[in-house]
């Protein structure tokens, strides 16, 4: 399996009147070809910030960022942190690609589908007109928009939600990037139409041998299509594992609130386990550990560290590792039962 | 689309019916004898009695009505025998007060306005938009703060001030542009000549007009760079330049041109203080004088003549619209 995309120790935060918000806090994460990673939180985590970075779709001056992002470009890893302006537009929608939340609002009103494909390959290939609308039929062809020759001549208007996210999708890949950004792509659209471009996702990777990096705070979408899992709090990854792993046996508190919150159909009558408390203020974060205000089981924690020092990422298996005070067999026992109980 | 403009053209026949009924019946309401004021100091009752009936204000004012409507298709002969005089069709009445026939002083007086109208929106339109696009480009930064203290300083100042000023100053004392003396002269004959005469007017004009629009296109310029489709076009690559110049300011223009339709329109129905402080015998100064001394039919025919300008305009204005934006469609 080839790496495409190594993050390191990335730090991004922005300066405000108030002081800086810390939107994301030394994130070290690996995508890797034919691949689906998922990063889940909830709003503010920083998990759009992460993907943001990756594209260097920051504004200039606003974000300051360090760490380093590598990224593959066909064989050669570049730094997108450190690179120009005019590198980094070089690397967009081709190398890395980027699907958004809204497809509503995502394509231009004003310029004909076909066109607006056609962009993205005529930025990377400038001149090639004819080429250009070619591969724009073939892409939406290939997305499952029938009659793709008539489709490309209308405005986006013209389609549906879901129609319009295949659109975005088969804008992603005019240029076959190595890896696609799916930034919440079916938070938009009907719990059907979210299937279909599930599954449509999962055969294009399999075309275009792409990794996908999954943004979302569905819990369903993550299980349905990712094979590794970060989970983000307050710009830190909390836990990070294998899709399996993470469902059957959580290690971060966190993680099993995000777990226990997800509504059940047998649970008759009963009020939604939401996590207490609120994320914390990312310009104020505490000093201990970020999600001790709302923890439940701080009291299992032998050191009184929680409140005064954050915990590091580690874990017995290195496939596995989640940052907590607790004890990590203690945590397995104790969620695992948790677990059993909510299921029965 | 023929359609449409058929609609159209019916909605328009009868508003232009109900403004001139309004204006029609304002005036005969009006504590004044018209025919009284048809004639000047050596006035004396057979006169009046006279010019009362060959200006048919003898008859009942549906009946003038009537005759002011069908003088508009037919033309207009007024009083009979040797003394009798017409005006041809399209007759929007006689004034008394010229001695001249209504309509051969709106075509006098419409290409001063025109000419004024279409001078300044040019001029404000270049100004407005370029300054908003510079204002937006470098937000917040020394090309901003400027733009923005000149769109303080110009909606601020009404154009009596403006003008006066650049009167003063430009001609009077700078001596930059010569005070015509000559009157208007036709872009055609003279554009030199043409420009001479307008550019102080043109700027008066343009000067209040830009503010509004450097601060609308500055506003809907930096709205629009934080839509979701202009972030869609930065992650395929697209440069900053493109960015702003081809998504960015095309999602501008389509409100931009509804904009400057109907300002259009509204300055065609008479620019009335620059018009006057320019001395320029145009639509606005003739609207004027006209309420001034009761001249109803000249009254009667500016007001109706705006009214098809700005009903025109609007038509115009929705068609563009259809054509700039796909998702509006004309039924």
């Amino acid at each position: 399996m080839s790496e495409l995309l190594r993050i390191e120790d990335l730090h991004v935060s922005f300066k405000t009147d108030d002081g800086a918000v810390r939107a994301v806090d030394g994130v070290s994460l690996t995508l890797n070809a034919g691949e689906t990673v998922a990063i889940v939180g909830e709003s503010g985590s920083g998990k759009t910030v992460t993907s943001l970075s990756v594209m260097g779709l920051h504004k200039k001056g606003s974000a300051q960022i360090s760490g380093s992002i590598s990224l593959n470009d066909g064989g050669t890893f570049k730094d997108v942190v450190s690179l120009n302006d005019d590198q980094i537009r070089d690397i967009r929608g081709r190398a890395v690609a980027m699907i958004f939340q809204d497809p509503m609002s995502s394509l231009h009103p004003y310029y004909k589908i076909g066109n607006q494909l056609a962009e993205a390959y005529l930025v990377h290939n400038p001149g090639k007109k004819k080429a250009a609308m070619a591969r724009a039929i073939e892409m939406l062809d290939l997305v499952g928009i029938p009659e793709p020759a008539k489709r490309a001549v209308e405005f986006p208007h013209q389609f549906s939600g879901g129609m319009r996210q295949r659109v975005m999708i088969a804008m992603a890949l005019m240029n076959s990037p190595q890896i696609l950004i799916a930034d919440e792509p079916t938070t938009a659209l009907d719990v059907t139409v979210q299937a279909q471009i599930l599954a449509l996702l999962s055969k294009l990777k399999k075309e275009f041998n792409m990794g996908i990096l999954l943004i979302t705070h569905d819990l369903g979408v993550v299980a349905q299509v990712a094979d590794r899992v970060n989970v983000m709090y307050a710009g830190r990854i909390v836990e990070e594992g294998a899709v399996d792993d993470l469902f059957y046996s959580p290690l971060a508190p966190y993680t099993l609130g995000l777990l226990k919150s997800v509504p059940r159909v047998t649970s008759k009558n009963e009020r939604l386990k939401a996590i207490p408390g609120q994320p914390p203020s990312l310009i104020n974060l505490p000093v201990g550990c970020p999600f001790a205000p709302r923890c439940e089981y701080k009291q299992h924690s032998s050191e009184a560290g929680c409140n005064t020092t954050k915990p590091a990422l580690t874990g017995t298996s290195p496939t596995h590792r989640s940052r907590c005070h607790i004890p990590e067999s203690l945590r397995h026992d104790l969620f695992a039962k948790e677990l059993r109980e909510l299921q029965s | 689309m023929l359609k449409f403009i058929g609609r159209r053209a019916i909605f328009a026949g009868f508003t232009i019916l109900i403004v001139s009924a309004v204006v029609f019946g304002i005036f005969s309401l009006l504590p004044f004898d018209p025919a009284a004021l048809t004639c000047g100091q050596r006035c004396t009752d057979q006169i009046v009695e006279a010019n009362r009936i060959r200006l048919g204000f003898d008859k009942p004012i549906y009946e003038q009505y009537w005759l002011f409507l069908s003088g508009i298709f037919l033309g207009r002969t007024y009083g009979s025998g040797s003394s009798a005089f017409s005006c041809p069709a399209p007759s929007f009445g006689y004034s008394f007060n010229e001695n001249a026939c209504v309509t051969n002083m709106l075509v006098e007086a419409l290409p001063i306005t025109i000419s004024l109208a279409i001078g300044a929106l040019l001029l404000w339109l270049t100004v407005g938009i370029g300054l908003g696009i510079v204002a937006a480009k470098f937000k917040n930064r020394w090309p901003d703060t400027s733009s923005s203290v000149f769109v303080l300083l110009a909606t601020s100042l009404p154009t009596f001030v403006t003008g006066l000023a650049l009167l003063i100053w430009v001609t009077i004392k700078w001596k930059l542009v010569p005070l015509s003396l000559s009157g208007y002269v036709s872009i055609f004959d003279n554009p030199f000549g043409f420009f001479q005469y307008f550019i102080l007017p043109w700027i008066t004009l343009a000067i209040a007009y830009a503010a509004i629009y450097t601060r609308f296109t500055r506003a809907a310029l930096l709205e629009t760079l934080g839509e979701d489709y202009i972030r869609t076009a930065r992650a395929k690559g697209v440069g900053e330049r493109v960015v702003f110049f081809k998504h960015t300011l095309r999602a501008v223009l389509a409100p931009l041109i509804t904009m400057a339709g109907l300002d259009f329109a509204g300055l065609i129905g008479g620019a009335i203080i620059t018009e006057t402080i320019f001395n320029l015998p145009g639509l606005g100064r003739l609207t004027l004088r006209s309420v001034y001394e009761f001249d109803l039919s000249v009254v009667l025919a500016t007001t109706i003549l705006a009214a098809v300008v700005v009903i025109v305009m609007n038509l115009i204005v929705d068609m563009l619209y259809a054509v700039l934006d796909p998702r509006v469609r004309i039924t």
